[in-house]
């Protein structure tokens, strides 16, 4: 197998992996800022994702480490190295294109090799090493392959030891399994991982499928309009998100509006906009009669048959079987949405479109946001 | 089964069977016409000329030289387009169309101006002392190949920009981060991709040239005739149809050969279909 390749390629990596330190980069395009005193590192040998929404600023922040554009401000550095004054050329850098980006004309070979060609690697030493490349990746039989007579994952793949061709200290992935159909991106995900893992190369992934950035990543950085909103484990990002965005934009989260009755030692109530109360069983750091956002995730909540202090009534408007889990749409008495997951035992039924249910709510598990400005509540008389 | 196309295309079918097809058949039989019927005499009598057979070179020389012409000055103007915001790009489109936008006899009779011993070219190598006294690139094969250039330009700068902007820029991207410098994308990444382009190109600077006899007749002279020109002279000048004939067949053959053969250099399987 590809065990000797993987040998070949330990040997040579061990340099001692470095990592990268971005530093309040900052860049606008024209007058609108793109991205705004961006923060993070990652660690020697380690796989960081910049996540987020698209047009949130994480492809300038990528496109800036590779430097394809050159931000105003800040510093890009990798081990003691400043990046940010290089040109691209010489940053010592591997990327995976989003759409590969391999060259039409070119064989597969001449593609791997076309880094090693740039640094003017002798004929000989050019073809043992995309040899080594091209058994790594498990393509050693498509070397005089076009790129356009490969299929997409083939592409990916070729595109990958393109980029680890001239033994990066870095190596930069920018949505490279968007291209791909749902079966083929997991596999193609667990080799990235291996091959990730035995060369210890240190990676930035840049994703808007969080699922795809957490299978990946062991931190996440998440970004939201030019800034960072949490930098963090994608456990801690999904069980303790800093805002609402991270909150709703890992997983999904219900959303229910209401206004802080009282903040105590070790408990709040939040008056919902629906009417009812809810008690968070911990501290908060709102003041009373604060506009807030409660969430809460959809595993969290589950439909109860009877009414109690603590429960919400509730219509079905949906209920839909995904496999192991029932998920129920829900609408509160004013309207607002609500989704419940529950695992499916024999026990449950489904609810039927329009029946009234009670929901039971997690509240330990629950989240307080201030409310989003601009929101119905903020305009409350008790602000 | 479905319904055969054939009525729809009749029309198409009539008309160029009618005007084209017809009369080349003729034109192919009129060579072939002597005095007791049935000769390849007109053949003989323009290959066994060594002055024909030097037209014929001269022809092609001027083809190739266009094609050179056209494609040093298309390559940078297509970049340039590439390279440029909006309104630059108007501006370079509207320069490379004025050509194909003037009216043959206008554009010649400018070039007789700007070749001519007074022009500006002749003034300006005047003014820098590259030369002693003034000169004239009128009736020089330099001179027509400068013409045609600008004449033909269009033809490759079009499909060289059509190409350039179907080129998604992470190409040129994919290369940078991999190392290479300008020089090295543009010869290993911009002129392979744009290969296409200027084969289409080439087809159609190479038949425009050879067939151009306007600007051929004015601005190369009688002292440099092309093959066009012979054509003429034999229809208009010596009435010898069959021989005028002949001289087409070869012309149609020989340029024939070189655009097949660029055609199918075109097909090549590192060409064909990418972008």
């Amino acid at each position: 197998m590809t065990d000797q390749a993987l040998a070949v390629d330990q040997q040579a990596m061990e340099t001692q992996p470095q990592g990268l330190v971005v530093n309040s980069l900052t860049h606008r395009y024209g007058t609108a800022l793109a991205i705004d005193r961006i923060t993070f590192d990652v660690r020697p040998g380690e796989v960081v994702a910049l996540l987020g929404p698209s047009g949130c600023g994480k492809s300038t922040v990528l496109r800036s480490i590779a430097g394809l554009i050159k931000p105003q401000e800040g510093t890009i550095t990798m081990g003691a190295q400043r990046l940010d004054t290089m040109p691209a050329r010489t940053r010592g850098i591997g990327m995976v294109f989003q759409n590969y980006a391999l060259f039409p004309h070119l064989t597969v070979e001449e593609n791997v090799g076309y880094p090693l060609t740039c640094q003017g690697l002798p004929r000989s030493e050019r073809r043992q090493r995309v040899a080594e490349l091209l058994t790594l990746v498990r393509l050693d039989t498509m070397a005089r392959r076009l790129p356009r007579e490969q299929s997409g994952g083939q592409q990916q793949r070729v595109a990958v030891a393109r980029a680890l061709a001239a033994r990066p200290n870095l190596l930069l992935l920018d949505e490279p399994f968007g291209a791909l159909d749902r079966a083929l991106r997991f596999d193609l995900q667990v080799e990235m991982l291996r091959l990730q893992r035995s060369l210890g190369i240190t990676t930035l992934i840049v994703t808007h499928d969080q699922e795809e950035a957490q299978s990946l990543a062991g931190r996440l950085v998440l970004m939201n309009k030019g800034r960072v909103e949490q930098i963090d484990t994608p456990t801690a990002v999904y069980d303790a998100p800093k805002s609402l965005f991270v909150n709703s934009f890992i997983g999904q989260a219900n959303q229910l509006p209401g206004i802080i009755q009282s903040a105590g030692a070790d408990h709040s109530i939040v008056r919902l906009a629906v009417g009812q109360k809810i008690k968070v069983p911990r501290q908060v750091e709102f003041v009373v009669d604060a506009p807030v956002v409660v969430t809460c995730r959809p595993e969290d909540v589950t439909l109860v048959s009877g009414a109690n202090a603590t429960t919400l009534p509730a219509r079905v408007s949906v209920a839909i079987a995904l496999g192991p889990t029932l998920v129920h749409e829900l609408t509160l008495a004013d309207g607002t949405e609500i989704r419940a997951s529950q695992m499916r035992d024999q026990s449950m039924r489904p609810g039927k479109p329009g029946e009234a249910v009670f929901l039971s709510i997690d509240t330990a598990r629950c989240h307080i946001f201030p409310a989003p400005a601009g929101s119905s509540l903020s305009s409350s008389p008790s602000h | 089964m479905r319904a055969s196309g054939v009525p729809f295309l009749t029309p198409m079918l009539t008309l160029s069977v009618l005007f084209f097809a017809a009369p080349l058949a003729m034109l192919v039989g009129y060579s072939f016409v002597g005095e007791t019927g049935f000769t390849l005499d007109n053949y003989a009598r323009f290959l066994g000329d060594p002055f024909n057979f030097r037209v014929l070179v001269n022809t092609f020389r001027l083809g190739i030289q266009t094609v050179l012409g056209v494609t040093l000055l298309g390559i940078p103007i297509a970049l340039l387009y590439w390279h440029s915001g909006p309104r630059v790009r108007q501006v370079i489109i509207f320069l490379t169309l004025i050509p194909m936008l003037t009216s043959n006899v206008v554009r010649t009779f400018a070039w007789i101006v700007i070749l001519g011993r007074q022009g500006p070219i002749s003034e300006t190598l005047l003014a820098f002392g590259f030369t002693d006294g003034p000169i004239s690139l009128m009736f020089t094969e330099l001179g027509l190949v400068l013409a045609m250039t600008q004449i033909d330009l269009p033809l490759v700068v079009l499909p060289l920009i059509a190409m350039l902007s179907r080129l998604p820029t992470s190409l040129g991207e994919a290369a940078e981060v991999s190392g290479a410098g300008p020089w090295r994308i543009l010869i290993t990444v911009l002129i392979p991709l744009m290969l296409p382009a200027l084969l289409a190109g080439w087809v159609l600077v190479f038949a425009s040239t050879s067939a151009s006899f306007v600007t051929q007749a004015v601005i190369g002279g009688a002292r440099n005739v092309y093959m066009p020109q012979l054509i003429y002279r034999e229809v208009g000048t010596l009435f010898d149809w069959p021989l005028a004939a002949a001289i087409a067949v070869v012309l149609l053959l020989t340029s024939g050969a070189v655009l097949l053969a660029i055609t199918f250099l075109s097909r090549h399987r590192r060409l064909a279909n990418h972008a």
